[in-house]
């Protein structure tokens, strides 16, 4: 005679087992995230479904926005409009002599025989929201993998660098902002063209340009600009300016703190640069060398090491 | 006898559970300037459940919302996960012993509740190489704390009845 209870008493496994199934299940998922990062498939669909609780998350803020747009006052717009339009016309006056400069600079490139400089494509997007991490920076955009957004694409805002794509789900797009720990930038200084990398110094929301050379030319208050080596930056574009540089009498480098220039914190409109189009060919020698792939790298540098001595 | 439940309460609807997940999750959303000491209105809301309502939301409800909110913020898969599963056995373990208290000391369980979830989160980023993010990160979950008797409150305003219902 077995003693097994009638059906209403049931209730599945103990909440303990439950707990020890789901935190291992959790604990797996982690370390495959971490390590090996084969999950990230998971991730979009997981992406895909959050996607409507975002869009209900973030709708009352946008109808508080719109009605707020609705209901604003005939002597507020005409105010605003005057003040756009006093914007425009300074900003097409510097768009003149940008056109002017630009012409002159590709003349000049072409005297002296470098590359020129390909046009940046822009696309406009919406700050979604903000992501809820203390530990890194980053924000979500409205434009993904089905608007062609692309994985390391920068993105600005009207005043300079944001930051960088650094994940695409179909519809939506991660950005790690400048300020995060993990992200770099390399920069140039608008005063004489020093080159360096601005690190982010995270929850401070400034940047860094550390191991400087403890003499280097920098001073408070120079201009960065990207210096657009990397290939993934377009060249000139405002990332931050230097508020304090510390020279430690003890040690070799100096460290310099930058504050942004765009507005990273802030802001609800973003451009995404099209990134594809900047990267320069490979120059003839590491082309030649990538087609040699078999070959192992290691060996050649060696060789070249030894010809150098 | 039970104190906290002086009042019969009507069966809870589906909708009120996943109108106030929404709601928590819009909270989250929004753009707060320091995220360290804003409560976690999900995990709030998660606890409150698990304590009033355990064989309707349970740990397997808890570790799919955590990862819905980890795929939502970028941040390792199975973080929140984790937490929030976590969170969800304590709420249901502890949910008859809690129910019994009124606000106040209901409260202080469940700062405790949300501290162990929190430093389930930590722990998680600490292994995966990020520092620590400061003492401030125990801010959130002591915040979430005292909205308890306040969310105790709103959530439970759809199962009310009326005084004239009630005297019926």
């Amino acid at each position: 005679m077995d003693h097994t209870p009638p059906p209403f008493f049931k209730r599945g496994p103990a909440p303990l087992v439950r707990l020890f199934f789901f935190a291992s299940l959790s604990l797996a998922l982690l370390v495959i995230d971490a390590r090996f990062r084969y999950v990230e498939g998971l991730r979009t669909w997981l992406a895909l479904a959050a996607y409507p609780l975002q869009r209900i998350g973030t709708a009352p803020v946008d109808f508080a926005a719109r009605l707020g747009e609705y209901v604003s006052t005939q002597a507020q717009l005409v105010a605003e409009n005057e003040q756009l339009r006093a914007r425009a016309l300074a900003y097409s006056q510097d768009a003149q002599r940008f056109q002017a400069a630009q012409a002159e600079a590709e003349q000049l490139r072409r005297l002296i025989g470098a590359a020129e400089r390909l046009a940046v494509r822009a696309t406009p997007a919406e700050v979604l929201y903000v992501g809820r991490d203390p530990y890194s920076r980053k924000l979500f955009i409205d434009r993904g993998a089905a608007q062609g957004v692309r994985p390391g694409s920068p993105i600005a805002d009207e005043d300079g660098v944001i930051g960088q794509v650094t994940r695409v789900h179909p519809l939506v797009a991660e950005v790690t902002l400048l300020t995060d720990r993990d992200q770099a930038v390399p920069v140039q200084v608008v005063r004489n063209g020093l080159r360096a990398v601005a690190f982010g110094a995270g929850a401070s929301g400034m940047l860094e340009l550390r191991f400087m050379s403890a003499v280097a030319d920098i001073q408070t208050g120079d201009r960065l600009v990207t210096s657009g080596i990397d290939g993934t930056y377009p060249a000139g574009l405002p990332v931050a300016s230097v508020v304090r540089i510390e020279r430690d009498a003890e040690e070799t480098f100096a460290r310099a703190v930058c504050q942004p220039v765009a507005g990273i914190e802030r802001g609800r409109y973003v451009l995404i640069l099209a990134n594809e189009s900047v990267r320069p060919p490979l120059p003839e020698e590491a082309g030649r060398e990538r087609a040699r792939k078999s070959k192992p790298r290691f060996k050649k540098d060696a060789k070249e090491a030894d010809a150098a001595r | 006898m039970l104190p906290a439940r002086s009042q019969i309460l009507m069966p809870v609807r589906a909708s009120t559970i996943l109108g106030s997940f929404a709601l928590a999750l819009f909270l989250n959303f929004l753009p707060w300037p320091d995220v360290r000491v804003v409560p976690d209105f999900v995990a709030l809301v998660l606890a409150f459940w698990c304590v009033r309502q355990p064989r309707l939301v349970g740990i397997g409800i808890g570790w799919m919302i955590g990862l819905v909110a980890d795929a939502g913020n970028g941040v390792l898969l199975g973080q929140h996960a984790l937490a929030y599963s976590l969170l969800a056995f304590l709420a249901i373990w502890l949910s008859r012993r809690i129910l019994w208290f009124g606000p106040g000391l209901q409260a202080l369980h469940v700062a405790l509740l949300l501290l162990v979830s929190q430093g389930a989160a930590v722990l998680v980023r600490l292994a995966a190489g990020d520092p620590f993010p400061g003492w401030a990160i125990l801010v959130g979950p002591l915040a979430g704390a005292a909205l308890w008797p306040a969310v105790t409150w709103l959530l439970l305003l759809p199962q009310r009845r009326t005084e004239r219902e009630q005297a019926i």
